[in-house]
């Protein structure tokens, strides 16, 4: 052609993914959710999959923002409720690919119900949480997911909590893929949200990010780079390994990894089964007979 | 031959299970609920119907995620519902308005029972009226019909369906536990008898759509998951383009066109029958379980010479507000029998405009409305009114 192409440094490298009129996004700059929503991107492209196929759902938050610039068939839904909304998209068109994206208090407070009923029926969805460790949007409150001790507007001298270990509830509530990774680990990061969201079934990918606006400037971590030169001296990869084996932990080592990969028939494939009539009678139901592929 | 989803015939069944039977029959196949009394029925009969005519049945965790799933549910291209009852209802309340943000059609059945909260759960009641108008923060405009009869469960829950699907907004059935339990004659015919409507979807290249763009009807095409058009849907103030928009003029044009839509075509939507009007002097309107008490009331006044007349709506949401005004000039009195103490007579007294005296009669709830004590109301108020 005789025009001059556009110069490749002018168009973001997932154009293809972004709504691009939408940007500027809200994020703030040294946000870690920006990150990792490139990774999602890089993701998707990597699975192959088409893209009409894709979608991905989101509740409430800073992190549920990406639903907005993902230029998929994309679902901003209401706080906690993404994953019962990707319940409903994924069973009625089993044939397409759904991701869930959202913040530590969308995901495990007020959706933390959600959750664990997802993991157990193992409904095939890939759910990616930005763990920033408060409610970034609302200011930096408190969350499930607020170290003991870390300061946020409404535990103003240190939360009085424990937090809960994301990966170790998805891991027991039946999770068949769980890992975790913080937003400097940009390349196996992007490998296994792929892995995730190609394997049938309900997978979890945790990925600490920085929030420096809300939650680093209260917790002597003010500047962006502050969180990921933290995650950078502290981060160990220990991989396939029992997440009680990983605990989150600040103090020590963090340690991040994929956990876990492991089969279990998902809730549309026991639901064909149930209803195929093959099935005996509880508790005698020899169900490894009928299980095809596992 | 009729599919299974259509049981043509003629049947013996309670309101809850022709609920599920209409549904079936308008082309739902997806089905999210969490058992509660008296809407238990609806759910049991969907899990055992709805496998074997290729759709899908969950029961969630609770009533928040029963409403999302139907919206996912509804996104990817399925007709939807849920059933429940007043504690379900309230939870359901947040996502119903969600979907009606986003625009999104499905079917929610509410088998009324006594409140507030737990309140009579096996008992009657019609008190979830003016939360089903107005239950969900915002403003907004719903439709909402009001079965008498099992049968009318069967059609009521059709007409729902092909409600949603044409305005594109949840769609309320609200019936009661007299109606949902007991049991009658139930007709459903034969499948092309049946009229079912779809949603619009769109027919444009997908960089020319705006999915929020309505039509001369009010009404926007819908694009579900995989058609291609790969489009934003948020729960957050949007534009015609379904981008948040955060100012005041993007809320202006997005709710007047979320109550404009059925504004527009409230004379397609709103629906009533009369019994006696011609020279009635008093007037009962009802609707729900309340019709048959007000019905009976009405024959024992007309058989002791007393001309009274009856309004059943079959909608009363949006209420028929227009007709209402008219009628008030005509008669002597309005009186409205319900299952509460005093919800739609509200509505009725506004819409009368001070043209006639407009009365209750209402209880509680636990129990339906006795035509005697309706029939005692029309006798005080014939006094009042010389
Ligand atoms: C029912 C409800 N309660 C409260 C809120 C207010 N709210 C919006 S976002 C949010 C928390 C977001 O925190 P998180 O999920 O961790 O996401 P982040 O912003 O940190 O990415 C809250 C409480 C809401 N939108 N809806
Ligand atoms: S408040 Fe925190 S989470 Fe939200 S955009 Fe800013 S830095 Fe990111
Ligand atoms: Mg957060």
């Amino acid at each position: 052609m005789n025009q001059p192409s556009t110069a490749p440094c002018m168009q973001h490298p997932q154009e293809e993914l972004l709504r691009s009129e939408r940007i500027p996004h809200i994020w703030c700059s040294g946000c870690g959710i920006g990150t990792v929503f490139s990774c999602v991107l890089a993701a998707i492209r990597k699975t192959g999959l088409p893209l009409d196929d894709v979608a991905m759902v989101s509740g409430i938050g800073c992190t549920g923002r990406m639903a907005g610039y993902i230029k998929v068939d994309s679902y901003h839904t209401t706080h906690g409720r993404a994953i019962p909304f990707a319940t409903g998209l994924k069973l009625a068109r089993p044939q397409g690919a759904v991701l869930v994206a959202s913040g530590d208090g969308d995901l495990i407070a007020i959706g933390g119900n959600h959750f664990i009923h997802a993991a157990r029926r193992n409904i095939d969805m890939t759910v990616i949480c930005v763990n920033n460790l408060n409610y970034g949007m609302t200011g930096g409150q408190q969350a499930p997911s607020t170290p003991f001790g870390a300061k946020t507007t409404t535990s103003p001298t240190g939360s009085p909590e424990e937090p809960f270990d994301f990966c170790q509830l998805a891991a027991a509530c039946g999770a068949v893929y769980v890992s975790r990774w913080t937003s400097i680990h940009i390349r196996r990061l992007t490998e296994s949200l792929t892995r995730a969201i190609l394997k049938p079934g309900f997978s979890f990918v945790e990925v600490l990010a920085a929030c420096p606006t809300a939650f680093g400037r209260r917790n002597r971590m003010r500047a962006a780079l502050d969180m990921i030169k933290f995650f950078h001296e502290r981060s160990v990869i220990k991989n396939n390994i029992d997440p009680r084996e990983a605990p989150l932990d600040f103090e020590g080592p963090l340690l991040v990894g994929d956990f876990i990969d492991r089969d279990r028939p998902t809730f549309s494939d026991n639901y064909a089964l149930v209803h195929s009539g093959q099935l005996g009678e509880w508790p005698d139901l020899e169900r490894q007979k009928h299980t095809s592929g596992q | 031959m009729a599919s299974k989803a259509v049981l043509t015939g003629t049947h013996f069944m309670n309101g809850d299970e022709a609920c599920a039977e209409g549904a079936l029959a308008a082309g739902c196949r997806f089905f999210a609920g969490y058992p509660i009394t008296p809407a238990t029925e609806v759910a049991e009969r969907m899990s055992r119907r709805l496998p074997q005519v290729g759709g899908m049945y969950i029961q969630m965790e609770d009533e928040i995620a029963s409403m999302a799933a139907l919206l996912g549910a509804s996104w990817g291209g399925k007709k939807a519902m849920t059933s429940t009852s007043g504690p379900g209802f309230s939870l359901m309340m947040e996502n119903l308005g969600l979907g009606i943000i986003t625009e999104t059609p499905c079917v929610v059945c509410n088998v009324q029972r006594g409140g507030p909260s737990t309140g009579l759960p096996t008992l009657v009641g019609q008190a979830d009226m003016m939360q089903a108008r107005w239950g969900s923060h915002g403003h907004y405009e719903i439709i909402a019909l009001c079965p008498s009869s099992p049968q009318e469960m069967f059609d009521f829950t059709i007409r729902a369906f092909n409600l949603s699907e044409r305005f594109r907004l949840p769609v309320l059935v609200m019936a009661d536990e007299v109606v949902g339990h007991m049991n009658e004659r139930v007709l459903i015919p034969e499948e092309g008898a049946i009229e079912v409507v779809e949603r619009k979807r769109p027919t444009c290249a997908p960089g020319q759509f705006l999915p929020y763009r309505p039509e001369a009807d009010g009404v926007a095409p819908m694009a579900c998951f995989g058609d291609g058009y790969r489009i934003h849907v948020t729960g957050l103030t949007h534009g015609e383009n379904g981008y948040p928009a955060m100012e005041d003029r993007a809320q202006e044009r997005m709710v007047n066109s979320l109550v404009n839509k059925i504004k527009m075509n409230r004379d397609a939507i709103i629906s009533y029958e009369t019994e006696y009007l011609d020279d009635a002097e008093v007037v009962l309107v009802a609707y729900g379980i309340s019709v048959r008490s007000a019905r009976r009331a009405l024959r024992m006044g007309r058989d002791r010479g007393l001309r009274l007349g009856l309004v059943k709506l079959n909608t009363v949401w949006p209420f028929p507000e227009e007709f209402i005004r008219g009628l008030a000039g005509r008669v002597r009195a309005l009186i409205m029998p319900e299952i509460n103490l005093g919800q739609m007579v509200l509505e009725l007294e506004r819409c009368a405009g001070g043209r006639c005296p407009v009365r209750l009669v209402g209880h509680a709830g636990g129990s339906i409305i006795r035509p005697g004590v309706i029939l005692s109301a029309v006798e005080d108020i014939r006094k009042e009114a010389v």
